[in-house]
């Protein structure tokens, strides 16, 4: 039990290590800062939907448009209301974390497959929307005329606007913040909670616990986190695209949580990280990427369907 | 003048609403015995019109008719096998992934094999003439169009209900194990229901590549809806699904006439509505919801 403790306080240190040096260690190796900026907001997005899909153990798979609500909320709150970048992520993490509890009201009750697409339908409502609205939305083309501000600590300036290395560790504050707070949500009695519920639904019924609550709730929570992540892109890119709502970028995420390894913290993190840069590659060297990502799609469904970290762990057994 | 504008859109809403029908109702067969959602039934539509398009220069469009939706079935069949069966019993999510990442591969691999251009098939001259020139928007070919997804659905539900196959998937549905423990062979039931549900799909493909003409990405479209479709008029219930399908036809017909911008949100909103006062959809039973 010691060792074990020990070893994952290494892994630990070791994943953090390689997050704060890698502006350092990506270049050398063929990579760039925003691509790595790129993967830990995307690997935010995918441990925000594992929150729900491998604590809970229900399947969503409709959370881009909570993501990409997360990223009008913010690039709305810059272009209109303030040029603030702390205001535009809360207001990005408000209005993904607010749809998400309304429309969570209409679908707990569902389970399974049915719970899947009822998700789905209704993601792409907000699709629709933003698609339609183009006075506000900007359409097709998505929402432009935005930029991220240098955030201004009165001493001194952060200026995460020009410097893509001020940028990236800014994101890692933000990473690490809405990271902290959802293995602390996990640790504390809801999270068990939540575990009881995705390993056993009847019999934590039985138990006296109100499962569509507790449901409910971590839906609640994983379109918060979400829409976080989905303002923290918006500030990468200085652009929201509705594409980002469609529910084939939830089978994205879906897949970045899979492949990585759902029934850990981390693991989607490195579906993510796998995932990201295969399809940055992929895309520079093939028209015909999307069969690839496919192709990728069903191989991990038929030959690694516990994920990287899975087949390692197993493996190791 | 408006009861014209009125009627046209209301027919393009039934027409539209026939195709969600056979779209709806071949995943909502597979949904109900396997427990599958199988996003890649857009791609298998692709499928069936393009095989029309390649067959028709040989054996006419009435022999693309005919051939196109079984062929496209033998390849449904053939995915089934490989691809799928590993997947039934485990988790829901994989098979989901596993036919959305097919969907992309059939998506791309029509676009290499044909060409991303949209591709004409070529429909017999007498059906493309209006039927009056008051109703010029009733071309032959819109009316034979509803007519053969009238046939399909009707020999659908006649298969359901009358033959052994049918009674066995209905049985299926209701109770797998029961049936398996029966000794019938759940794994080819399985196969078969999925065979008559891509069909189906290759069946609407062939129809909506003579209205439409062909694209690679023109099953996405189709996707949703279906969905709403399903959901609408209740998940496990077939009957349901059939109106549900006509139902969102209709409506986003309708909307087009008042408000066109919203003809495609408007699916959504009657989706909200029906799940917020039923919430198992119009013709869900009990149970099939959990």
């Amino acid at each position: 039990m010691k060792a074990e403790h020990t070893r994952k306080l290494i892994v630990l240190a070791a994943i953090w290590v390689a997050l704060l040096l890698a502006p350092y260690w990506m270049a050398p190796l063929g990579g760039y800062t925003a691509l790595a900026t790129r993967v830990l907001v995307l690997g935010l997005a995918a441990m925000s939907l594992n929150f729900l899909l491998g604590f809970t153990g229900v399947l969503s798979f409709g959370h881009a448009a909570y993501f990409g609500l997360g990223a009008y909320g913010a690039g709305l709150t810059l272009k209109f209301l303030a040029l603030s970048t702390p205001l535009a992520l809360v207001a990005g993490m408000l209005l993904g974390g607010l749809c998400g509890a309304i429309l969570g009201l209409l679908i707990v009750r569902r389970r399974g497959v049915y719970f899947a697409m009822v998700t789905i339908a209704f993601g792409q409502v907000f699709y629709y929307i933003a698609f339609q609205w183009s006075s506000l939305t900007g359409g097709d083309d998505g929402l432009r005329g935005f930029s991220r501000q240098p955030i201004d600590f009165g001493a001194f300036k952060l200026d995460i606007l020009s410097s893509a290395n001020s940028f990236y560790y800014f994101v890692l504050f933000c990473f690490a913040l809405a990271v902290g707070v959802m293995g602390f949500i996990l640790r504390s009695p809801f999270g068990r909670t939540m575990i009881a519920i995705r390993e056993n639904e009847r019999r934590s019924r039985f138990l006296g616990i109100p499962v569509e609550r507790h449901i409910w709730i971590a839906f609640t929570l994983s379109c918060f986190f979400m829409g976080f992540a989905g303002a923290l892109y918006a500030l990468v890119n200085n652009f929201a695209d509705p594409r980002g709502l469609h529910y084939s970028q939830s089978g994205d995420f879906v897949m970045m949580a899979v492949m990585g390894g759902m029934r850990s913290f981390w693991g989607p993190l490195l579906g993510a990280t796998v995932f990201v840069v295969l399809q940055d590659y992929l895309s520079s060297v093939t028209v015909n990427w999307m069969s690839f990502v496919g192709l990728l799609f069903v191989l991990v469904v038929l030959f690694f369907p516990r994920g990287l970290l899975g087949f390692f762990q197993r493996s190791k057994a | 003048m408006m009861t014209q504008l009125l009627l046209f859109n209301v027919t393009n809403g039934l027409i539209i609403g026939a195709f969600y029908v056979l779209m709806a109702l071949g995943l909502s067969l597979i949904l109900n015995l396997s427990n599958v959602i199988n996003f890649a039934h857009g791609g298998f539509l692709v499928i069936g019109g393009y095989i029309a398009y390649t067959i028709t220069p040989y054996i006419g469009f009435w022999g693309a008719l005919l051939l196109a939706p079984p062929l496209t079935a033998i390849i449904g069949l053939a995915v089934e096998r490989v691809l799928i069966r590993p997947l039934y019993g485990r988790d829901p999510l994989y098979s989901l992934l596993l036919t959305f990442g097919l969907a992309f591969m059939i998506e791309d691999g029509t676009r290499f094999i044909w060409g991303p251009q949209g591709k004409p098939v070529t429909i017999p001259a007498f059906l493309a003439q209006p039927l009056s020139n008051d109703l010029f928007f009733i071309t032959g070919y819109r009316l034979f169009m509803v007519v053969v997804v009238m046939i399909a659905v009707a020999l659908l539900f006649l298969l359901l209900r009358y033959t052994r196959l049918g009674v066995r998937i209905r049985a299926g549905t209701l109770d797998l194990e029961t049936v398996a423990a029966l000794g019938i062979n759940v794994g080819m039931l399985r196969s078969l229901n999925f065979a008559v549900g891509i069909f189906l799909a290759g069946l609407s493909g062939v129809l909506a590549a003579g209205q439409l003409g062909l694209e690679p990405t023109m099953g996405t479209g189709l996707l949703m809806p279906s969905f709403i479709a399903i959901i609408v008029g209740g998940i496990g219930s077939l009957p349901g699904t059939l109106v549900g399908g006509l139902l969102i036809g209709v409506a986003s017909g309708v909307t087009a006439v008042f408000f066109p911008a919203a003809s495609e949100a408007v699916i959504y909103v009657m989706m909200a509505v029906i799940l917020l006062t039923r919430p198992r959809g119009l013709f869900g039973e009990e149970g099939m919801m959990s």
